[in-house]
Parts: structure tokens; sequence; C-alpha cells
């Protein structure tokens, strides 16, 4: 199938390039950008007229909850939810259950994924059997079985010499870890940041230290072990500070953070709300403007949605026992355009953080529009508002702290290898009757 | 951001904390539980403000001494009162917390007293009962977590306003554990809805939550300078699991430096007066000759607990409102 979509503002971070022009998708490839995107016959034309183009977005930590949680979604519905929010790669952490910890898991994972269609899927392999932190897993079996690098999800490693270890054999193969800074103790069993309003509301609370502890551990492990690191999930501007001192010494050190963490406070808990239980947990006003100044400053490479669906039955419960997470692949376009308009950025400048800046630490290709490069896209609409409900989701995890929220940007329609993935049902008669 | 307490008229529908009231409100809860301290020294300690109304006292975490103050409030108003221990019966069959309002709510209920572990617990059950069951169900918190206990703070405030008169001019210590007291929460709140000048929390450092200057109040860590002059003495309980561990080391070191001795309790005005949320840990956080002495006015709190629970009962579903 081909497809030339005309007159759309095309929006490219990597090359830098923002102008209206025509593309021709040929088979799963970018044939032709500008005068050379011609329609041959059979060519579908599409009058994007007002519209963006965009690269399809690269998520750094979205769970699809396959295999064991089924309850709380699948791999039918979160992909599906995927490219209904523009995102065409995506990284997959292994806290599934059981976990990522086996070649054959993997492996299923990848095919199942591939057989459904829609976005690609890139899984993270656990780091510890069982993600326990004691026996190291089969790095080179599940790199060769298709995992990017290797995480322990939310599960810190008590044993500092198993961490070591860890970093040791990943470098051996040449594998990323990815560990999300959470010392072992401090703040174990808190469920807000430690501060006025927990204090205010009783809620045990994780302060600061548990980042900057971890991250001081992490950084010495690297610069005697050489091993590349991506920090998962910052949230403090001390953190971020730490982690500016470390790049600029040159340590092989990447880090993201979720897309809740650019808007949110703790304050937005208010009454004990559980969509406001994630993990990190909301830091204050000030840690926030640091999130927004380290992604400028180029500290923070990159934005995910760090999409975590959770039933009803994990959020309906008292704060201190309600599930860590919220629903975020639907949201994760509309989240860093609303931050670009809130911060008066270029639009094309916070696109980055979430197409060709993850791509390129993943290295993997896509994030960017280029001839030849792979057709994965997004068109949307930047002028459309849409509400944040129930029924607006895709996703099975509804939970979401931005409910009701009114954000920027409608996902017309999302091309994966040149595939049309999705498409919005006012919009689907547009594609195929042209 | 709509406080849950209220209803859309701004009035209280539940009382959930004390952290969003007016002091208006706080005043008239004191005002009303003033007129019933006199019934319990009747004959016939009865009043007919609630008849008909049925309070369910539910007790998600043991506590002998509040749900008997509510219990007996409720019987003073002529409600029917049930008494459960959900701990020992339905969520270890595995019904969650809602389902188990729902059966309740079911059989008719005016007025549900909440106690649970966890913070937060009585809003989830308010904002539920809201929803699924109308106006006409009150929650009201008997101690969530580490949140909150309203009806201790405002206990505590008709004891102060009882012995003190006003608040305009009065230091307050607050002694002990306030990392882990809903008690603390409360009176904090409270006293300063009310107006007092000074709140003092006074213990050491492991036992302070960060973000608690916030509040309103001045720190200290040395119980010797903070009494120092001050009206009101109110100790905390010191839970015992907390006593040997990372927390603290021993309770005999506790009670050395923050344990309310006479000698201490020398530094507060002559006057001043000692007040415990009980039940007391004699000789960790008190001393007896302190506890049984003249200052001491622990068991007139008991007594004006049970007017305070009898008004915030009848504000909430008594007849006429």
């Amino acid at each position: 199938m081909t497809y030339l979509i005309r007159n759309a503002r095309v929006l490219d971070p990597k090359s830098g390039r923002d102008e209206t022009i025509d593309v021709l998708i040929d088979g799963s490839t970018i044939a032709a950008l500008g005068t050379r995107a011609v329609a041959s016959p059979g060519t579908r034309v599409v009058d994007a007229r007002g519209l963006w183009l965009i690269p399809g977005l690269c998520d750094l930590a979205a769970r699809l909850r396959e295999p064991g949680l089924e309850h709380k979604a699948t791999l039918e519905s979160e992909l599906a939810a995927a490219v209904a929010g523009g995102v065409t790669s995506l990284v997959c952490p292994p806290d599934t259950d059981p976990p990522l910890d086996e070649p054959a898991l993997v492996e299923m994972l990848k095919r199942r994924a591939a057989s459904l269609g829609g976005a690609n899927v890139y899984p993270l392999g656990a780091l510890t059997v069982g993600l326990n932190g004691e026996a190291l897993t089969e790095m080179a079996e599940l790199a060769e079985a298709g995992c990017i690098g290797f995480s322990q999800a939310n599960r810190p490693i008590v044993n500092t010499t198993v961490l070591l270890r860890a970093f040791e054999y990943a470098r051996t193969f040449d594998q990323v870890v990815w560990l999300s800074p959470i010392d072992a103790h401090l703040g174990r069993g808190g469920v807000a940041a430690s501060g006025a309003l927990a204090a205010r509301l009783g809620l045990p609370s994780v302060p600061v230290l548990t980042e900057t502890v971890a991250l001081l551990t992490f950084f010495e492990l690297v610069r005697v072990s050489g091993c590349r690191l991506h920090i998962a999930r910052l949230s403090s501007a001390r953190g971020i500070e730490l982690v500016r001192r470390a790049r600029a010494e040159g340590l092989p050190v990447t880090c993201d953070v979720s897309a809740n963490h650019l808007h949110l406070i703790d304050l937005d808990i208010g009454f004990f709300d559980t969509n406001y239980r994630l993990d990190p947990p909301l830091r204050s006003q000030r840690d926030r403007d640091a999130i927004r100044a380290g992604l400028l400053d180029g500290t923070i490479d990159a934005i995910c949605s760090d999409h975590t669906p959770v039933d009803d039955d994990g959020k309906q419960i008292p704060f201190g026992e309600a599930e860590a997470g919220a629903t975020g692949l639907e949201l994760l376009l509309s989240l860093t355009l609303k931050w670009a308009m809130e911060a008066c950025l270029e639009p094309i400048r916070a696109l980055a953080s979430i197409t060709s800046a993850p791509a390129h630490l993943l290295g993997i290709p896509g994030g960017e529009i280029v001839e030849g490069g792979p057709a994965d896209m997004c068109l949307l609409d930047p002028h459309a508002f849409w509400t944040v409900s129930h029924a607006s989701l895709k996703s099975q995890g509804k939970n979401s702290p931005f409910d009701g929220y009114e954000l920027p940007a409608r996902v017309l329609a999302t091309f994966v290898a040149g595939q049309l993935a999705f498409s919005a049902p006012d919009y689907a008669s547009r594609l195929d009757a042209s | 951001m709509h406080n849950p307490q209220l209803n859309k008229h701004g009035e209280l529908q539940h009382l959930l904390s004390i952290d969003g009231l007016s002091r208006e409100m706080v005043v008239k809860i004191l005002d009303t539980a003033t007129g019933f301290v006199g019934v319990s020294d009747r004959d016939v300690k009865k009043v007919p403000l609630l008849r008909g109304k049925s309070v369910f006292n539910l007790f998600f975490e043991n506590s002998t001494r509040t749900r008997t103050t509510f219990e007996i409030a409720a019987t003073r108003l002529s409600a029917d009162v049930i008494n459960l221990n959900i701990n020992a019966s339905s969520t270890n069959k595995g019904e969650s917390l809602l389902d188990t309002i729902d059966n309740l709510a079911a059989m008719h209920a005016d007025i549900f007293v909440v106690r649970h572990a966890q913070s937060g617990a009585p809003y989830l059950i308010a904002k539920h009962v809201d929803r699924m069951h109308g106006p006409h169900v009150h929650v009201i918190n008997a101690g969530d977590g580490r949140h909150a206990h309203p009806t201790q703070g405002l206990l505590d405030m008709l004891t102060i306003r009882h012995y003190k008169g006003d608040f305009s001019g009065l230091t307050v210590a607050i002694v002990g554990d306030i990392l882990h007291s809903r008690v603390a929460r409360s009176d904090i709140h409270a006293l300063n809805i009310l107006g007092v000048p000074e709140v003092r929390v006074i213990g050491p450092r492991t036992l302070m939550p960060s973000g608690l200057a916030d509040m309103g109040v001045r720190i200290f860590y040395d119980m010797q300078e903070g009494l120092k002059d001050v009206d009101v003495v109110i100790m905390l309980r010191l839970q015992s699991e907390r006593m040997n561990g990372a927390l603290l080391p021993s309770a005999q070191e506790f009670f050395k430096n923050y344990g309310l001795t006479p000698e201490k309790l020398a530094r507060a005005k002559p006057d001043a007066i000692v007040m415990h949320p009980g039940p007391m840990n004699r000789g960790v956080e008190i001393d007896s000759s302190v506890a049984d002495g003249a200052q001491s006015v622990i068991l007139p709190q008991v007594t004006f607990g049970i007017a305070v629970r009898m008004a915030v009962m009848t504000l909430l579903a008594g007849a006429g409102t």
C-alpha cells in the first residue's frame, strides 16, 4: 500500500525540519519527501492540511501486563492503546508474572506482539532471576531472544555485591542496565513524597534520599565497571543535579522522567485520591520545575508514559494500600504538547523527548521522518482538545490522575512500518476514500 | 478542591478531619458539646435527639476505649448502636471495604463511626456513601492511621476551653511521638484554627515527620526548653513497637528525655494543665505522680469526650438538621 500525505506540517525533531511538505509512504518505508513525493496509480492521497505529521512516539516504559497479569490488561488492549496514542515503539519492563527472566518468555512475548501487529515491542529482561536481586539472569541468551536491556523494574537490589556483578556482567556483553533510583530501605513502605503534604495527611513518606543515595551508589559502580546505565524515572531536583554532574564527568548515563511528573506535584493528591498514587511519588513544585529544566538543558533524555494499567480493585481502597501507577500510553503525546504550550516551547523541541531522543537512546530505527526510514509516523490535529475519561481510553487501565482534564492534540492516524495501525473513527473515512 | 466533609452548602456532612473546618464550625461543635456535658450527670442520662437512628461502629482496628465512648454517646442520644469489629469478620473472607459498607448501608445505617489503620480510609468511605447512598448517611472518623482523630482533637479543645477560658493567649506543647500520632495532627489543626498563638511540638528528631513546620508549629527537641511557660501540656502515647529499634533505643532513655516528670512540669506555668489521650504508659511518657497529680485533667477529658461525640452526632444527623 502507498500513501501520499499532502500538506501536513511535518515536524521532525532529529533533522530539525518543520515545514509543510508532502510525504510518500511506500511499503514499510518513507519513500520520498517534498517535491519527490508524488502519487502513482493506487496511491491513497490524504489531504492533511492543518494537521501535523510527526515521527511515531517511542515510549521508554509501558507495562503491557503479559504474561500473568491479564486481569489488569492484555497485549491486545495495550497495543491498541499504544497506536491510539501515536506510540509506534515501546519498551516494556520485566515485572510481569513470572518476570521476564527466561528467553522463552521473551520470545513468546515478542511473537505474540508481532502477531497482533501495531507498535514495536522492546522488552527489558530481568537483571536478576525472579527480580529477587540474588542471582543474575542469562543476559546473553536473553539479549539474543530480543531484550533491549536489563532491569529490576521497581525492585531495588539489596546486596551491593550483586549489583556490582550485574553491572560487570552486563558490560561484558555490552548490555545496558536500566535501574530506578530507589534505595532498598530508605522510604520503604512510603506512599507519598516526604514533605508538608505527607506530614499533614499522615502518609508514610519517601524521602528524596532514597533517590540520591541510590544514584550515588550507581555512579560509583558505573565508574568502576564501565557499564552503560539508564536511570528510569527521576523525580527530584537533587537527583537531577547528581545526574547532571555525572554526565558532565563523562559517565555513560542516560535518564528519563514520566509525563505525570512533568505536570503533577504532591499537593494534587488532595484528599487521598488514589489516582495520584504513583511510583516514584509526586514531589514538590520545585522538583517539577527541575524536571522541566532538566529536559531543556539535556540532563534528562526522554519523557515516558510509565504506563501502568491498574484495575479498580487496586485503586478503590485506602491510599496506603492502593496499587501504584496510572494509564499513560494515550496521554504521552498530549501531556508533552501541554508542557510545550505552558512553557512556550517550540513543539518540535518538546517532541524530541518522545521521538528522536528515546529512539536514539535505544539505538533502534525510527523516531525520525527521513527518506528510506521506517514509516512509523503519527498524524495529529494539534488544535483539537479531548477529555480524559474511561470512555476515551482504549487501554484496559482506566485510572489516570488526569481524569477529566482537557488535553491538547488528538491522534488521527498512526502508521507502523507503513501500515495504518490506527485511525480515529471520525477520520478513517478520509484515509480510506481518498 | 472540594472538601469532601462538607456538602454543597458548606455544611458539615461528615466529620473526617479538623483540617479544613472553619473556626465557626469548630466553635459550634464545642458550644453544642458544652450543652451536653450536664446530660451525663442527670438521673435519666438520655435525650431523644437521635431516636430511631442507627449508629454503626465500624472498627477495622481495635480500640475498646474510643468505641465505648462513641457507643455511650449514641446511647445517650437514644440511637440504636451496632458494634462491628471488621478485622475479625468479613475482610478476612475477601470482601472489599466498600462491599462491607454497601451491605451495612442497606441495613439503613445513618452514621458510620469508622476507625481504620490506613490514613484516609474514612475519605474513601465518605466519597462512596455520597455517591451510592445519599446525603442521609454520615461518616465520623474515629481515627485513621497517622492522619486524624478529629473527635479527640475536639474533646481536647473542649477541655482546654473549660480550664483556660479562651485560646487567644495560650502556649500549648504537644510532646512525644508526633510522627505516628493522629491525635497530634488533629490537635495542631484545631489549635491553629482556634487562634492559639504558639503551638509547640517536642520530641526526638526520629519521631518528627519532615514538613511538620509547615503545619503551624514551633519544633523543640529539648523538653526543658519546650515546656518553658506553657499553659497546656498534651502528652502522646508511645506505642510499644516504637520503643526498641531504629526510632528509639529504649523506653528508659525516652522517659529520661521526654517523659513528663514533676521536675519538667515545673518549667511550665504554675497553673498549666496536663492532658493525655489515653491509654497511658506510666513511666514511659508520663510519671504517675503527674498523671494523678493536681494539674492532670486526663479523666475529665474522657467525660468531655462523650459530650463532644454527642455533639458531633447531633449536628450531623439530629432531628431538624
